[in-house]
């Protein structure tokens, strides 16, 4: 605003919106075709198909906040004070996962655990 | 005499930052605030995702999203994520119209904010229609509720002994790792009988049991938290783009401010569909 002409940032807006317009459809492209719909016998690792969902989605966060809502162009202080607050998202979506994951570990020791008890009793 | 001292008092002690007299972020209080607004609603976002995906972690199988949104408007089935798809390029056009309407507010045009705040609010409540379609599918046709979750996932292989009239017919393969959904007839829940041929439990005959129970209040919660921001940025942008037309803003001169400031909600609200979509549909 004031750093940029009517024009040219008409232009950087149509070019955003055709950016995320692609990335979008190689999205759903991506996770059809790893999942095998669109050529049969074609399956991508999960890890595959969720790592790149995850790397276009970030990309496509970056180009809303910093184009569209013009964070580029706002400065130093304002941009900290609201990014860096987000970073304590990292830590809770690392220690919910494991958290989760651990919940999973306990209920299937529990099955576990419950299975060899039967097998005591079959025996008797 | 009295007028005078007082702003020569002003002008000579704020000056600094932090004084009141000046913007240090350069941006005007109602800005800002939206900025931080914005930014306390992320975590608010942030903590419903999480817990979808703590308790996604925690379960050993999940609902297929390419199985469980798979049908189109005019009874079409078997179309993995296309509607959805469709969804979100409305809300990524309707984020366009919207920075061309902030775009033609910095130039003062109140034609223009006008117009393409409409179209904005046509994507909206366009987006608003698809959502209404999805959970009405859900809720009506798959009688998914936030305490039921008729959508399952094979873990063991086997052979069907009973059809449901849908898809699924007398001998066909039960597969690991494929989707189901447990059709209900009349109250009468179908959960078909299948038999196991391999693994531990080879010969024995099992029923298709429920999935996991807590997809449906995610999914319903979320997706609904969402729409609930859409609709209320419909109500928004209506109020300013009224306004606008009206020449409230105009008056103002400062760039159709109001306008930016409900843009900055409305590309929020585009940008939390980005991780709602990658979470629930993508993954």
């Amino acid at each position: 605003m004031g750093h940029v002409t009517y024009d040219e940032s008409k232009k950087l807006a149509n070019k955003t919106i055709v950016i995320l317009a692609v990335i979008t459809i190689s999205e759903v492209l991506f996770a059809l075709i790893g999942k095998g719909y669109i050529i049969d016998g074609v399956h991508f690792p999960h890890w595959l198909i969720a790592g790149v969902m995850i790397l276009m989605s970030i990309i496509k966060a970056y180009l809303i906040i910093y184009e569209f809502m013009h964070m580029k162009y706002e400065v130093p202080g304002l941009v900290k004070t609201v990014l860096l607050p987000t970073l304590l998202l990292v830590w809770a979506i690392i220690a919910f996962s494991a958290e989760g994951k651990d919940w999973k570990a306990r209920r299937d020791l529990i099955k576990h655990k419950n299975s060899e008890t039967s097998e005591l009793f079959m025996k008797k | 005499m009295d007028t005078d001292t007082l702003t020569h008092h002003d002008e000579t002690t704020q000056q600094g930052s932090w004084d009141g007299a000046s913007q240090p972020f350069k941006a005007s209080y109602g800005k800002l605030m939206m900025w931080y607004f914005l930014l306390s609603d992320s975590f608010t976002f942030a903590g419903f995702l999480i817990a979808y995906g703590a308790l996604r972690f925690s379960m050993p199988t999940w609902p297929v999203p390419d199985f469980v949104f798979s049908s189109l408007p005019g009874d079409i089935h078997h179309m993995p994520l296309i509607f959805v798809t469709i969804m979100t390029f409305i809300l990524l056009a309707s984020s366009y119209t919207m920075v061309r309407a902030v775009q033609e507010g910095h130039q003062e045009n109140s034609k223009g904010v006008v117009k393409w705040m409409a179209l904005t609010i046509i994507g909206g409540a366009a987006f608003l229609g698809c959502q209404a379609w999805e959970w009405t599918t859900l809720i009506g046709k798959e009688h998914m509720t936030i305490l039921t979750n008729p959508f399952g996932t094979h873990t063991e292989a086997g052979v069907y002994l009973e059809g449901d009239g849908h898809d699924i017919k007398e001998g066909d393969a039960v597969i690991p790792g494929k989707s189901y959904i447990i059709h209900k007839h009349g109250d009468e829940w179908g959960q078909l009988k299948y038999k196991v041929t391999e693994g531990e439990n080879a010969g024995q005959t099992k029923q298709l049991e429920f999935g996991p129970k807590a997809f449906g209040a995610l999914f319903f919660f979320i997706t609904g938290f969402h729409g609930f921001h859409v609709l209320s940025g419909v109500v928004f942008l209506l109020i300013i783009m009224l306004n606008a037309a009206s020449g409230l803003y105009a008056k103002r001169k400062n760039g159709y401010e109001m306008v930016e400031k409900i843009g900055l909600y409305w590309h929020f609200v585009d940008l939390v569909w980005v991780f709602v979509f990658l979470l629930f549909y993508l993954i």
